[in-house]
């Protein structure tokens, strides 16, 4: 089938300001948009610029806006799209050429929730013990691939860069709620900041948004309610 | 930013090797540490694999390290060095463990220990059934490991140099002082100068038409080491993993087969039990792959093109699929429109994990030739490296395990290393290299596109050096790749921008990759036997009396010279390869 393409061009080194580019192609429906993009970039535009690795979903390189809603370009077949697709960086974060934006900010707010495991006992000399019930309480959260389509959906995040963003919340959920982490103190701490939890209104953007369907919305509110709990 | 930059320990990859090697190096408080990757360590491709990293922790039911050690030996079809098998599979039980105490959100067993589930070629004494040996998380593995690792990286503060590609070593009387990068956000060259290199930047599977590895994954440092004269070790022996999703390759993990999936002919034959009676399914990947190859090319291949397989899960229960394999059941959903639950998945054998690449040994070190000469300051880990544990043929797990053990070792001993020498003197002209092919790449006549190159390589490679190899097919490639090289003369390079210029870097990346296809290509058309997933038409039968012993493959001028090294034999005799 023949597809017209539009993305958002910008190039640092030539633009002033982003503009649009269309690009007419032939694609088959079950192609993928990373497929699209990619035929874009090798027979007819060598300077697109877009970050993938993997193209199945699993490494969080090439998230981008595609029809006006995030998504991982390499998990999103062209049938679902149809014959015209408008592809956009992801909104947010400073963008330095065409698709790629700058991702430090993202992974600044990340690191801020203590996003490791904290036990200070010293081991036992096999595995600690957890039951599968309690194992199942953080299942979600431990999908997280760092794309960043969750907060860049985020209207919240938009109009305040200093929210500390869905990514980061579901980060702290994975360790908040995992029975062997001794850290969940000092991170409901961060996310009762300013920046943190309580600036979420459920917009849902960013649950609709997940590649790896992990409920964010839920998470975000299981996160507050803990603080509510443990009253910190 | 600055352009030159000190560390006495620099680590090259940042997946499973490069960021435990990060982590133990960096435990050393007397040496500096800094990791560079091309990607975001995050975006590694340690992160999809899926179904688990064997360990013999016995948690479902008894098992040891020797079973594991025999399985090895056995899978790897005996070129698998003895002695790095055991200590492979002893300290892979400490490391899971280790990796558990980083926090790695296991699935587990009932009674709240890790789960464990049956993988290919793993089996309890010595080949009698098989063994649940595999310790998982759901199928997402890789990820928890790479996630943890990547975690453990910033509570210990480690130095990341993001989207800086490696393009040369400096290599001085023999040794190696440092790396040559280039940083992608600017299109300048930075040179950083160490005592200690180790190379984790994993394996080449792009070079296939049909793989389940990332477009990253080109074979840069192979290449590059090659390039500087030093050997590259059983580069035939590249594993096709049976179930990738057909036509476009990604993995669908053998865990489906350990939870009792089924792979059936047109006929709705389970024609394993014709090839491996006793484990059926659960055959090493080399014999799985052959014998799918040969179903359909007997006709009985399913689909209109009667070109692909099925792997059956349709008998298991949903609720257990759900949970254990959430992630490869929604791939098949999405990219083939085929739910696993009520109809079976077309799959096909993908190109999927190299065996050889830069030979090094037990202590990591790399090594310049078959007597295990030392390079001094360099190090390899994980799929780069051969060291060599997984022989002619890896079995399914241990490349996770793999990485954890020998990117430890290589964190601890290029560290102790570090701290022992000092700086050595570095040529101020050790960029002229790099920059040379770089104008060189971008100056060329603009012929020729790099996606029409690489696709011609990929596809050629398919048909004449993939599952099944003659003299025929192989000589044939060597023409076809000598054909590839002239034109990549001419590549195009239409970006002559500075910034994030991907086109430039997809340009070199074919470079590394034809030079990878042609080590490949020589080793198998060298080989006259078929051992492992190195299967010679012409040469069925394994040829101990001649062949046992691994290939050290050398540039040399514009051709390659071939030596050999031993294999370190053991206990395990070798002996024909039945399951």
């Amino acid at each position: 089938m023949q597809v017209t393409v539009k993305i958002k061009r910008f190039n640092p080194e030539v633009d002033k300001r982003p503009h649009w580019e269309e690009y007419k192609l032939e694609a088959r429906p079950t192609d993928r948009v990373l497929d699209v993009l990619h035929e874009i970039k090798w027979e007819q535009d060598g300077t697109l610029a877009f970050r993938r690795s993997c193209a199945h979903g699993i490494c969080g390189s090439d998230a981008m806006m595609i029809n006006g809603v995030n998504r991982l370009a390499c998990k999103l077949l062209v049938k679902d799209l149809g014959d015209h697709i408008v592809i956009e960086p992801i909104r947010g974060l400073p963008v330095l050429k065409d698709m790629i934006v700058d991702m430090d900010p993202f992974f600044e707010s990340y690191e801020e929730v203590l996003p490791y495991f904290i036990n200070d006992d010293p081991p036992p000399a096999q595995e600690r013990l957890q039951s599968p019930e309690d194992r199942a309480l953080f299942d979600a959260t431990t999908k997280c691939i760092l794309c960043a389509a969750c907060t860049t959906s985020c209207p919240i995040f938009w109009t305040n860069g200093r929210y500390i963003g869905p990514a980061a919340i579901v980060n702290a959920h994975r360790f908040i709620f995992d029975s062997r982490d001794q850290g969940a103190g000092q991170r409901l701490e961060v996310m009762n900041r300013m920046n943190g939890v309580w600036r979420c209104r459920t917009a849902y953007n960013c649950t609709e948004a997940c590649p790896r369907d992990i409920p964010i919305t839920q998470a975000i509110e299981q996160v507050k309610r803990e603080i509510a709990r443990t009253a910190v | 930013m600055k352009r030159a930059h000190k560390y006495d320990v620099i680590v090259v990859g940042a997946g499973g090797a490069g960021l435990m090697a990060a982590r133990y190096a960096s435990q050393n408080p007397n040496v500096s540490v800094a990791v560079i990757t091309k990607l975001y360590p995050t975006r590694s491709h340690t992160g999809a694999a899926q179904g688990g990293v064997g360990a013999a922790l016995g948690n479902v039911s008894e098992d040891h390290p020797e079973w594991h050690a025999f399985d090895t030996v056995k899978g790897g079809d005996y070129l698998t060095d003895q002695d790095v098998a055991e200590v492979f599979a002893r300290e892979v039980v400490e490391a899971v463990y280790e990796l558990e105490h980083m926090g790695l959100p296991f699935s587990r067993t009932p009674d709240g220990r890790i789960a464990q589930r049956k993988f290919g070629g793993h089996t309890r004494e010595f080949g009698k059934s098989a063994v649940e040996r595999a310790c998982y998380a759901a199928d997402r593995t890789g990820h928890m490991i790479l996630q943890t690792l990547y975690q453990q990286s910033i509570k210990n503060k480690v130095t990341f140099f993001n989207e800086f590609h490696v393009l040369d070593l400096v290599m001085v009387d023999g040794a190696c002082r440092g790396v040559v990068a280039y940083e992608l956000a600017t299109g300048e060259l930075h040179t950083f100068h160490s005592k200690a290199v180790i190379l984790a930047t994993g394996g080449s599977g792009r070079m296939f038409g049909v793989t389940s590895n990332a477009h990253a994954l080109t074979g840069d440092l192979m290449s590059i080491v090659w390039r500087h004269g030093l050997p590259i070790e059983d580069p035939e022996f590249f594993q096709f993993h049976p179930t990738g999703l057909y036509r476009i390759g990604v993995l669908l993990t053998e865990g489906a087969r350990g939870e009792g999936g089924i792979l059936r002919n047109a006929n709705g034959e389970r024609f394993m039990e014709r090839y491996a009676p006793t484990i059926k399914d659960l055959a090493p990947r080399d014999m799985v792959s052959r014998a799918m190859y040969l179903e359909i090319r007997e006709g009985r291949g399913a689909g209109p093109d009667k070109d692909y397989i099925l792997l059956d899960l349709t008998h298991i229960d949903g609720d257990i699929i759900e949970e254990r394999l959430p992630d490869i059941t929604e791939f098949a959903r999405i990219y083939l429109g085929v739910d696993p639950i009520k109809e079976p998945v077309p799959v096909q054998p993908t190109a999927h994990y190299a065996m050889g690449g830069v030979p090094t040994t037990l202590e990591t070190n790399v090594i310049s030739d078959g007597q295990n000469t030392i390079v001094p300051g360099l190090y390899a880990a994980g799929e780069v490296a051969c060291v060599s544990l997984h022989g002619a043929n890896r079995l399914g797990t241990n490349s996770l395990g793999d990485l954890i053990v020998f990117g430890r070792r290589a964190g601890m001993e290029a560290a102790r290393y570090a701290q022992e020498v000092q700086f050595d003197y570095l040529p101020p002209d050790n960029q002229e290299p790099t920059r040379e092919m770089l104008e060189r790449t971008r100056g060329g006549s603009g012929k020729e596109r790099v996606s029409h190159i690489r696709k011609d390589l990929q596809a050629t490679m398919m048909d004449n050096a993939s599952v099944f190899r003659t003299e025929e097919t192989l000589t044939t490639q060597l023409r076809v790749l000598e054909e590839l090289k002239e034109r990549y003369k001419d590549v195009l390079v239409e970006d002559q921008g500075q910034q994030y210029n991907t086109e430039l870097m997809e340009a070199v990346e074919l470079g590394f990759l034809i030079d990878n296809a042609e080590m490949l290509v020589n080793a198998a058309l060298n080989r006259t036997e078929s051992r492992g997933a190195h299967s010679r038409e012409d040469y069925k039968e394994r040829d101990d009396e001649n062949w046992l012993k691994h290939t050290m493959i050398y540039r040399e001028g514009n051709g390659v010279r071939i030596d050999y090294k031993p294999v370190t034999l053991g206990k395990y005799e070798p002996k024909p390869r039945v399951y």
